[in-house]
């Protein structure tokens, strides 16, 4: 009797503590974003979304660093998705099960856990000494397409694996080639859990400061790009730079708030998006 | 024509699987390219002198000395090493006096010394033929012709004294201060701190949510750490940098607050949803039957969860930790923001450190391209790429013994 009696309350203590314990993980994170949110939305207006800084940072607002961080984010992607995508495809439909296959997996799986400021040397030394980009756009853009270059890949892996293999066999039983199994049965159905998958993974590239850092970004640069050969400003290092290193770290603590209030909007509004996106597709497909 | 058309579609076939497997490899490449970049510009430091570009080290043409450390180097030109018996050499009058350009009126009348320089040499050698303890850091120009002192031949930088060094000052003269020890220690301690506070809490949230939580509030629970994931990690170190640093300081009542403890508190916040992900998967991994057959055996569900579903998913949850220590250890900007970065050896996690990928983002903007302070990042690039591989190969073992074993 007495065994049983402390089985019990071991147990209820037990869920007691992973209780607590997991309330605390959530508290926390409501803690960082209400602190950002509360404070950075007094500091947002029209006129700190549009405006350039202005007196050492500590006034105007972050226009040029949004233009920037958009078109680092466009610029990455256009390079990752293309090439990520037809290597998932090559990797779950078209690779067997051979040495190396098994390379170049494991070769992606490496790539996707080199730490950022890794890529930022790397891309340092390819893309803005040895091919000359210079710190720029282009140098920028394709360092952070490396970053997002493994996520995309296993995105369009996972999507693909779910589909059942049926289709794929059916396809293939009326007469299609393998190509056309792939493009007309199943992309088409892999198509919103690849797309979920992209929209993570622009959240993740827009935040990254430490692979820009040495090859796009400028510390203050109050007009737009003009090509894609110039420096930007980016809202992640604009963050670093002025809670860190700026002139009067004290006055432009206002717009610190700001910018990471925009950092996080721009990832939770990401995450939204996708999983709308996703809720709306599986209704369709149930519907079906 | 319905061969052609055959041959026309072959032809669209054979090209699009060329792209896919061009695409395919397109990784391995990027990883051989970082391999030979890092490495190549790194592997550059150890060709480089151990004393700045362009000057030398001389003493009297009589003394023994034939070899000095750049730790050596540095006591001596910072009067921590006075005599040379410290430096194991016998010297008459023993004493160091150490001379550099400047000290040189205080040996030689000024007015003596031609417009153009050309007399140094000959200058710089008396002075050092009148003091036997004389040790001079000059041009190397100025030691060309005329010269009578001994030079030091002191060779390149080394490996022992780069991986053994114990003092960071990759600007110091005359000899750079190249010594990892301090800076991979730093690493170390605040990771390690991290995973200790990290595990605990991510292990609670990982079976609560595998095990105990209703399907309501696991529809709740997983977005969060979805989101937790996605925040940029430069916010966490504005959170930690405005919020944990001061709360810290005031704790702990400290002179600053940007403290090992500090990054590691950080660090822990950003590595839980790595380790409560796949911690979680691993767990919902165990078989429904084991777990039914424990309960039917008379065990309740925590005897379960321990006896059981833990053990059955120990692997799961190792490579979960294990890759959330490499996030720790590769993350650059939130431990850069609260940290302190003072690259000295800790002793205790109140006390600023630096970490390998820290000390990168905020030096090499300074750094002069292909010089030694610039490579000797690169070795640092290498290191954290090398202890990170070694990492995620561990993963990649441990998941694929785990495949064996359940097959």
């Amino acid at each position: 009797m007495d065994y049983l009696k402390r089985k019990k309350i071991n147990q209820a203590s037990a869920f007691w503590i992973l209780k607590i314990m997991s309330v605390v993980v959530v508290a926390m994170l409501f803690w960082i974003l209400g602190f950002i949110l509360v404070n950075g939305f007094q500091v947002i207006s029209w006129d700190f979304l549009t405006k350039m800084p202005e007196d050492g940072m500590t006034k105007g607002g972050i226009y040029p660093a949004i233009i920037g961080t958009l078109c680092l984010t466009v610029g990455s992607m256009i390079f990752a998705f293309p090439i990520g995508v037809l290597s998932g495809i090559y990797l779950n439909e078209y690779a067997g099960k051979g040495w190396l296959v098994r390379l170049i997996r494991t070769m992606t799986n490496n790539l996707g856990s080199i730490p950022s400021i890794v890529f930022g040397l790397f891309g340092m030394s390819l893309f803005v000494n040895t091919m000359g980009f210079g710190d720029s756009i282009i140098a920028g853009s394709l360092t952070l397409g490396l970053l997002a270059l493994p996520v995309v890949i296993r995105t369009t892996e996972e999507a693909l694996k779910q589909i059942d293999n049926s289709y794929r066999l059916g396809s293939l039983a009326l007469g299609a080639t393998k190509l056309q199994t792939v493009v007309k049965v199943v992309l088409p159905m892999a198509f919103p859990n690849i797309i979920t998958g992209l929209i993570l993974s622009i959240g993740r590239v827009s935040g990254e400061t430490a692979p820009i850092m040495f090859t796009a970004v400028a510390y203050f640069l109050p007009m737009l790009p003009s090509s894609i050969f110039d420096q930007v400003m980016a809202l992640p290092y604009h963050l670093y730079v002025i809670s860190t290193s700026g002139t009067d770290i004290e006055a432009s603590r206002a717009m610190a708030y700001g910018t990471a209030f925009v950092l996080i909007m721009i990832v939770l509004i990401l995450n939204l998006c996708a999983n709308a996106l996703r809720r709306y597709f599986s209704n369709k497909v149930k519907t079906n | 024509m319905k061969k052609m058309f055959r041959g026309k579609k072959y032809f669209i076939e054979a090209l699009w699987e060329g792209l896919l497997k061009i695409s395919g490899s397109v990784t391995s490449i990027i990883i051989i390219l970082i391999v030979l970049f890092l490495f190549s510009e790194g592997m550059g430091l150890f060709k480089k002198n151990v004393i700045e570009e362009g000057y030398v080290i001389a003493v009297n043409k009589n003394n023994p000395i034939k070899d000095l450390t750049p730790q050596q180097i540095k006591d001596v030109f910072d009067v921590k090493i006075e005599t040379w018996k410290e430096l194991g050499a016998d010297v008459s009058g023993n004493q160091i006096v150490v001379l550099r350009l400047d000290d040189i009126p205080n040996y030689f009348p000024e007015e003596e010394i031609a417009e153009d320089m050309s007399n140094l040499p000959q200058i710089i050698s008396q002075i050092l033929d009148d003091n036997p303890g004389m040790i001079a850091f000059v041009p190397k120009d100025f030691t060309q012709t005329n010269f009578t002192g001994k030079i030091l031949d002191l060779g390149n930088i080394n490996f022992k004294d780069f991986f053994g060094g114990k003092e960071w000052f990759p600007t110091a003269q005359p000899a750079h201060q190249f010594g990892v020890i301090p800076i991979v220690m730093g690493t170390l301690w605040v990771s390690l701190g991290a995973i200790l506070i990290a595990l605990p809490f991510g292990l609670a949230v990982a079976i609560y949510s595998a095990e105990l939580a209703s399907k309501a509030v696991h529809k709740v629970l997983k977005p969060i750490i979805e989101l937790l994931a996605g925040i940029p990690s430069v916010v966490y170190g504005f959170f930690g940098l405005v919020v944990i640093v001061p709360l810290i300081q005031k704790t702990f009542n400290l002179d600053v607050g940007e403290t090992g403890l500090a990054g590691s508190i950080v660090l822990a916040i950003m590595a839980l949803p790595t380790i409560i992900t796949i911690a979680e998967d691993a767990l919902r991994s165990t078989p429904r039957a084991m777990k039914e057959a424990s309960l039917a055996l008379g065990a309740n569900k925590w005897q379960t969860i321990v006896k059981v579903t833990i053990p059955y998913s120990i692997s799961g949850i190792t490579a979960g930790v294990v890759l959330g220590i490499g996030r720790a250890i590769g993350e650059t900007m939130a431990v850069l923001m609260v940290t302190g970065n003072a690259a000295v050896i800790p002793h205790t996690l109140l006390e600023p450190v630096r970490t390998i990928p820290a000390t990168i983002a905020a030096e090499l903007g300074e750094a002069p391209k292909g010089g030694a302070h610039y490579e000797a990042l690169f070795v640092l690039g290498c290191i954290l790429f090398v202890i990170t591989l070694l990492i995620n190969l561990t993963v990649e073992y441990i998941s694929y013994r785990n495949k064996n074993k359940v097959a």
